[in-house]
């Protein structure tokens, strides 16, 4: 019974982690077909804010807030000075935001240092049988599906996400009807930005803030929206889904690297199989 | 001709083919049988099906169901590639050429195929003196005009040599006198390989065609010859309102 | 003549007699380096030869056959590996050279055939192929522990394996080369390499990789079997990385995680880059210059050098895309051929207001 708890937490707990680095990425690169490389260091932006504003006393559920908005602003900026140039130029999308990922790396470090920032975990433990398990570790994993089902229903269900949509599908189209291109594009991009310092600033207090934070994560975060398939939300829930059960028990009887090893062997397997993903056949959602 | 031509075998046959992109039929069913040495030609509005199903006989697009056959094969779950080694060519309706590289090359790539190096090299000769492209040979491909892309790339599918020939719009942008030479060419490839045109261009299509299949809707409406189809009401109806079948 | 050994315009055409002279004169140019170079000079410059071999294989893959591999550091680093545990089992390192490239190649052909035979989209390979490195390094990292052992060698994790072996003579394993010969022997690797690569691009497997880079659909409809190309390619870029890592590691001497990592990644894109994609001289041209850059950087105290090199990699892609060697070896035709250059520009032009593309491509064709 313990032992079944552990592993449902450790899936639950991998599940959370998996959905927060990928949300942001599935509506950047999902939705608008940009990579971006850079991905990684809004996280690790999101997690240096948290951990700034919760040192300047701000309460820390606050600080997640303020963590999405200052990512998001700066989400509109690089669109505005590096991305707008490149729509359509996918290959050199992904050299410039490679530059934008070593670039921020750099700044960082320069600013902040090398060394980890922490923030404390708040709520302590609550034991089941023979282990002991972090709330904020279940409070993540309600904040992961808290902005699951707010950004289906975001795009789903307001008349923005249809513009945007219908925009991602045919810009030409949109743009004869009327809708500002530009102007979606970066609020997409700022948006998705904004979710992925939130996860930031979310991930802040179990791994800290620092500069190669965005390192760790990309490579899941990749490699999950690109086994997730065209739809991104469903794509990316059903992929985090599966991978967070390999990882989670794979990583709980032997280590988090194998885990990870595993699932990338996995996704490669899978796009033999399934090349557009396991979204490619569905025609239908988000 | 000793044998008329619905005594000669078919070489390329569709049968009940059918591609659906979602909810949509591009093509709805389509029997569709070719003789050997035929001249076909294919018209049909568009958004009739016609460049899908070209696709899908030479692999660029699966069927959702139904199969082709070809000399008798089922060929339907092949690859591009292995569909021009059986023996069909195609020309694409956007020129499909190698623009960053020569003239000269983009023959040399595709005669290399199934020859040596020195028969490939004569093989090119061959086909630049064929299609008098031979004082251009050394220029880029992208810097040619439309009219020559085309012909180069109809030189590449013949330099294949394959059994039959298929080409979507031929003479699309081609100058009235372009066209008249590209009649001219397609008639004299004909003499050796079955060939099977797409085109808008109803005065070329009398100039060349011996039997035309009219698609509509992802079907084929109609298939007579040229003389029967332009009295044919069904097929009068479909182009009504569009271009008109003067 | 500059024109054509820095751009290498026709690059199916078997190279002209300036070309061998050109290769002759570069040769001469390392060979003739130690006797008048400081030692520590020498050292310096042993790791580029590696480095540069990595900067090849890129090269090649990229400007040739079209396939962006991010990941080539993967196949740079298990060289680097390979060749460290093989020839600290062995006590030999000729053989373990080889098993470097073996292995290399092998690696890609394993990853190569899941991507290339998935036809997975060009973008996806990219980002593949990146995840594929950094994992690979991750899983190094962890091997800190005493049971990540090969044979005789402790993997180490996070420090590396620091005592690679140098380079031994073939016919006596007791002879180790000595700091100036390993210099040379880097060299003419590196040059070797170079001529195979440029040589193999005039032959049928070459100029059907130009042909794929060109139009993939083109090519398979004449009936080339595309994947098995792409393939080849990929396995001998990978091979050609493993040696440079094997070379690498000798040199610095240390097998380290680094050697895979998203940073050294970086490295490689910049090198090809800056030296220009669609030469494969660029790229070495690209070793030499952007490593004695960050050398100079970082004597000149401005702190992080990956902010600078990120800065430089957002500028080469907004403003030089072609790269330097291309840019300044199309200085001397500008004025011959000012039509092409007029036409690329418009092209880049026609390229940029495109829209983005997406699933409208299979709309596109089903539209007649």
């Amino acid at each position: 019974m313990d032992q079944v708890a552990n592993y449902l937490f450790q899936i639950g707990f991998s599940f959370s982690i998996f959905i927060l680095i990928s949300l942001g990425l599935a509506v950047i690169f999902g939705m608008m077909r940009v990579i971006n490389l850079a991905q990684g260091e809004f996280l690790m932006l999101g997690a240096y804010f948290c951990t700034l504003c919760t040192n300047a006393g701000i309460n820390l559920w606050l600080s997640f807030i303020l963590s999405a908005l200052a990512v998001g602003v700066f989400g509109v900026i690089v669109e505005r000075l590096v991305i707008q140039w490149l729509y359509g130029r996918i290959i050199d999308t992904l050299l410039a935001t490679w530059g934008l990922s070593l670039l921020l790396v750099g700044g960082v470090t320069t600013i902040f240092g090398p060394q980890t920032e922490s923030v404390a975990a708040p709520l302590g433990n609550v034991q089941v049988g023979a282990f002991g398990f972090p709330v904020y570790g279940l409070v993540m994993m309600a904040i992961a599906v808290a902005l699951l089902v707010a950004v289906y229903a975001f795009w789903r269900f307001t008349r923005y996400g249809l513009i945007v949509r219908g925009t991602m599908q045919n810009p030409t189209i949109s743009a004869a009807l009327g809708v500002n291109r530009s102007l979606v594009y970066m609020l997409t991009f700022a948006f998705g930005s904004a979710l992925t310092g939130l996860a930031g600033a979310v991930l802040a207090p179990i791994v800290g803030a620092y500069p190669t934070l965005g390192i760790v994560y990309i490579a899941k975060a990749f490699i999950t929206v690109i086994t997730g398939g065209h739809l991104p939300l469903i794509g990316t829930v059903s992929a985090s889904g599966l991978f967070s059960t390999i990882d989670g028990i794979v990583a709980t009887v032997s280590s988090s690297v194998i885990g990870e090893m595993t699932v990338l062997f996995v996704a490669i397997i899978l796009l033999r199989l399934l090349p557009l993903g396991i979204t490619g056949r569905m025609t239908r959602g988000v | 001709m000793s044998e008329t031509a619905a005594e000669r075998e078919v070489i390329l046959e569709t049968k009940a083919l059918e591609k659906r992109f979602g909810g949509v039929s591009a093509i709805a069913g389509v029997d569709f049988a070719l003789r050997r040495g035929e001249l076909r030609c294919l018209i049909g509005p568009n958004g009739a099906g016609k460049s899908t199903f070209f696709k899908m006989l030479t692999a660029q697009i699966r069927p959702s169901s139904g199969s082709i056959l070809f000399d008798g094969r089922d060929i339907s779950r092949a690859h591009p590639h292995e569909i021009s080694r059986l023996g069909i060519g195609i020309k694409n309706q956007v020129p499909d050429v190698y623009d960053g590289i020569t003239v000269d090359e983009n023959l040399w790539l595709a005669a290399r195929f199934r020859h040596g190096a020195r028969a490939a090299r004569a093989k090119v000769d061959e086909t630049l003196a064929r299609l008098e492209l031979g004082g251009i040979r050394g220029q880029v491909l992208g810097q040619l005009a439309h009219g020559q892309r085309q012909w180069v790339e109809f030189g590449m599918v013949m330099a294949l040599e394959p059994e039959v020939i298929l080409l979507d719009e031929p003479t699309a942008g081609m100058s009235i006198e372009e066209t008249n030479r590209t009649a001219a060419l397609i008639r004299e490839v004909n003499r050796t390989t079955t060939i099977v045109v797409v085109e808008h261009d109803m005065q070329f299509i009398r100039q060349i065609a011996d039997i035309v299949t009219v698609f509509h809707q992802g079907r084929i409406l109609a298939e007579d010859t040229m003389a029967r189809i332009q009295a044919n009401r069904d097929v009068r109806e479909v182009y009504l309102g569009t271009s008109g079948l003067a | 003549m500059v024109h054509g050994i820095l751009a290498m315009q026709h690059p199916s055409e078997r190279p002209k007699w300036w070309w061998w002279v050109f290769v002759a004169g570069l040769a001469a140019f390392f060979i003739t380096m130690p006797f008048h170079l400081e030692i520590f000079v020498i050292l310096e410059m042993s790791r580029f030869f590696g480095m540069a071999m990595l900067a090849l294989s890129m090269g090649f893959l990229w400007g040739f056959s079209g396939i962006l591999s991010f990941g080539q550091t993967a196949f740079f680093g298990l060289g680097g590996y390979g060749f460290t545990v093989l020839a600290l089992n062995t006590g030999e390192t000729t053989g373990s050279v080889f098993f470097a490239v073996a292995l290399g190649a092998a690696g890609a052909g394993i990853l190569g055939y899941f991507m290339i035979y998935g036809r997975i989209s060009e973008i996806y390979l990219s980002v593949i192929t990146l995840v594929f490195t950094l994992i690979l390094e991750k899983g190094i990292r962890a091997t800190s522990g005493d049971q990540y052992v090969i044979g005789k060698v402790r993997l180490n994790g996070q420090n590396g394996i620091p005592t690679v072996p140098q380079l031994d003579v073939p016919w006596n394993t007791s002879v180790q080369l000595d700091i100036n010969w390993f210099f040379w022997v880097g060299a003419v690797v590196m040059i070797l390499v170079y001529i195979g690569l440029r040589l193999l691009l005039t032959t049928p497997f070459g100029r059907v990789l130009v042909g794929i880079r060109e139009n993939e659909r083109r090519t398979e409809l004449l009936g080339y079997d595309t994947r098995r190309y792409k393939l080849g390619a990929f396995m001998l870029a990978g091979g050609v990385a493993g040696l440079g890592g094997a070379f690498y590691a000798i040199s610095i001497p240390l097998a380290h995680p680094e050697m895979f990592s998203l940073g050294r990644a970086a490295d490689v894109i910049m090198w090809v880059l800056v030296g220009g994609k669609g030469t494969l001289i660029g790229p070495i041209a690209g070793v030499f210059a952007i490593e004695h850059f960050k050398g100079w950087l970082g004597t000149q105290g401005v702190g992080q050098v990956t902010l600078v090199l990120g800065a430089v990699l957002i500028l080469f892609v907004l403003v030089f895309q072609r790269g330097l060697v291309p840019s300044i070896g199309s200085l001397p035709g500008l004025w011959q051929d000012r039509a092409a250059i007029g036409r690329r520009l418009g092209e880049a032009a026609a390229q940029a207001r495109r829209p983005v593309r997406r699933r409208g491509q299979a709309r596109r064709g089903s539209g007649a």
